[in-house]
């Protein structure tokens, strides 16, 4: 296998892009990483998309983003993996160049959440849900999460306050960057009295549907560090799968997957949980951040909340998370969020991240899940 | 007639449970997808059935709180309408289990 890395980042600004189609997102996204990386063309382009059917009555994105993105026919086409969708394109773009069959890849995650609103796109969302044991029983994703909060802070004995720190944190980072949904500050206090969308999940809870794109431009470590001054090496790639509904889990409150892609990625970069300087998570929902956090080895099972009580994952702290607003602030744009994630670790790898920057990144861990845990898929980003 | 090494390791037995479990976590739904969205409010809960497996199903026949550890019986109710004029779609329930008088 060959070691890979990445020679260009392209995003846009999260949010709700009423005047814009899939494919101009996507285009937009991969234009600005070609420039960044200065390439007009690449070997093969793999589209991280989650719900391009549901939302916008359109598959066949490999073929539609590379046309409109005028990238002269390169092999493409849709990864999908639910909310993971971004990272399985990320990994499939890694196993492409590690494999030695394709030179430059181009990884582009875009979603379009506004092309269907209100109760049609909750329905639209639940295609990645089990279809005949959850959501034909009127399941939606957040009341799967909000079971399983509601179970973890039985378990142990917490209040709904234990987990404001996660919202809090997110909309520090958020506030700082000008590419993210949410750009305003959470008020300590506030968490705990916003209105319910399923008890214990709150509107300050969970993260915003949005739309983005981001994309990101592989190739062979030993061709990048001839192209561009920084190249990021992906120095762990690893991907598993747990139940697909949250009730066939064995330990409910247990990321399974998140776990064992988290330490393949480790052990393939070979490295230990606490070389990591900041920790991209999927914190679609507090209770998901803080299983995270026990399921990549920063905390002991039950004990992933206390991390959000004392300042240890701000920008400055012991493990920042969500550096620049996270699913929670910069918002989550499902097939797009893991291309998201790697944008934004290497901005940070980079020392390119202004405002939202963790001074002397060397390690960033960035981990997407789809479902809430169905499917998980790690990366270790270094430079 | 003849078994192939697919159909061993596929095959699966007849099992019927009892319907009765406790609740393991619930939650009441204000945003319902569209198909439910009449129903809204309503209580989706994960039951732990007695012989161990768990389901995901909605509570029914309510009329006060509900708590992790409450009693349950799975009943069959209409979940959905597939549309307006389309074919009601039945399937299980779970309803509290009242102490006998």
């Amino acid at each position: 296998m060959r070691d890979v890395a990445i020679i260009g980042i392209g995003q846009i600004p999260v949010g709700e892009h009423w005047a814009s189609s899939l494919r101009q997102l996507a285009a937009d996204a991969a234009h600005d990483a070609l420039n960044d990386a200065g390439l007009k063309h690449v070997d093969a382009l793999y589209v991280g998309n989650a719900f391009g059917a549901a939302f916008s009555s359109q598959t066949h994105l490999g073929a539609l983003v590379a046309d409109y993105a005028g990238l002269g026919g390169p092999e493409a086409y849709t990864i999908e993996a639910a909310d993971a969708s971004g990272a399985a394109a990320l990994r499939t773009g890694y196993l492409a160049i590690a494999s030695g069959a394709v030179e430059t890849a181009l990884v582009v995650g875009v979603e379009k959440s506004t092309d269907t609103v209100g109760d049609a796109r909750t329905l639209a969302r639940n295609t990645s849900l089990d279809a005949d044991f959850e959501a034909a029983h009127g399941a939606t994703q957040t009341a799967l999460a909000a079971l399983l909060m509601r179970r973890y802070m039985h378990e142990y004995g917490l209040e709904l306050s234990a987990f404001e720190g996660f919202s809090i944190n997110a909309h520090a980072n958020g506030a700082r960057n000008p590419r993210a949904m949410f750009r305003n500050t959470l008020k300590p206090g506030g968490f705990a009295k916003a209105p319910m969308i399923a008890d214990p999940v709150n509107l300050f809870d969970s993260a915003p549907d949005a739309d983005g794109a981001a994309a990101v431009i592989l190739t062979t470590l030993e061709r990048a560090v001839d192209l561009v001054p920084q190249p990021v090496r992906i120095t762990g790639s690893a991907a598993a799968t747990d139940t697909m509904a949250l009730h066939d889990r064995a330990n409910l409150l247990y990321l399974g997957a998140a776990n064992r892609s988290a330490y393949k990625a480790y052990a393939q970069a070979g490295i230990t949980p606490d070389a990591v300087n900041l920790f991209e998570l999927h914190d679609e929902y507090t209770v998901i951040a803080a299983l995270s956090l026990e399921a990549a080895g920063f905390a002991a099972r039950g004990e992933g909340w206390k991390l959000a009580q004392d300042g240890a994952l701000s920008l400055n702290g012991r493990l920042p998370i969500s550096t620049f607003g996270g699913l929670k602030a910069r918002g989550n744009p499902a097939g797009a969020t893991g291309v998201y994630q790697a944008v934004e670790a290497c901005l940070q790898l980079r020392d390119q991240a202004g405002d939202n920057q963790v001074v002397g990144a060397r390690v960033a861990l960035i981990q997407n899940l789809g479902g809430l845990g169905g499917t998980a898929i790690t990366h270790v980003l270094q430079v | 007639m003849e078994t192939t090494r697919r159909q061993v390791e596929f095959q699966r037995e007849q099992f019927t449970f009892s319907g009765t479990g406790e609740v393991y976590s619930f939650t009441t739904l204000q945003q319902a997808p569209e198909g439910f969205e009449e129903q809204a409010p309503y209580v989706l809960a994960l039951v732990k059935l007695d012989e161990g497996p768990m389901v995901t199903a909605q509570l029914t026949d309510l009329d006060g709180p509900v708590a992790i550890g409450d009693r349950v019986e799975m009943v069959t109710r209409k979940l959905t309408t597939e549309g307006s004029r389309g074919v009601i779609v039945y399937g299980y329930k779970f309803r509290k289990i009242l102490p006998r008088a």
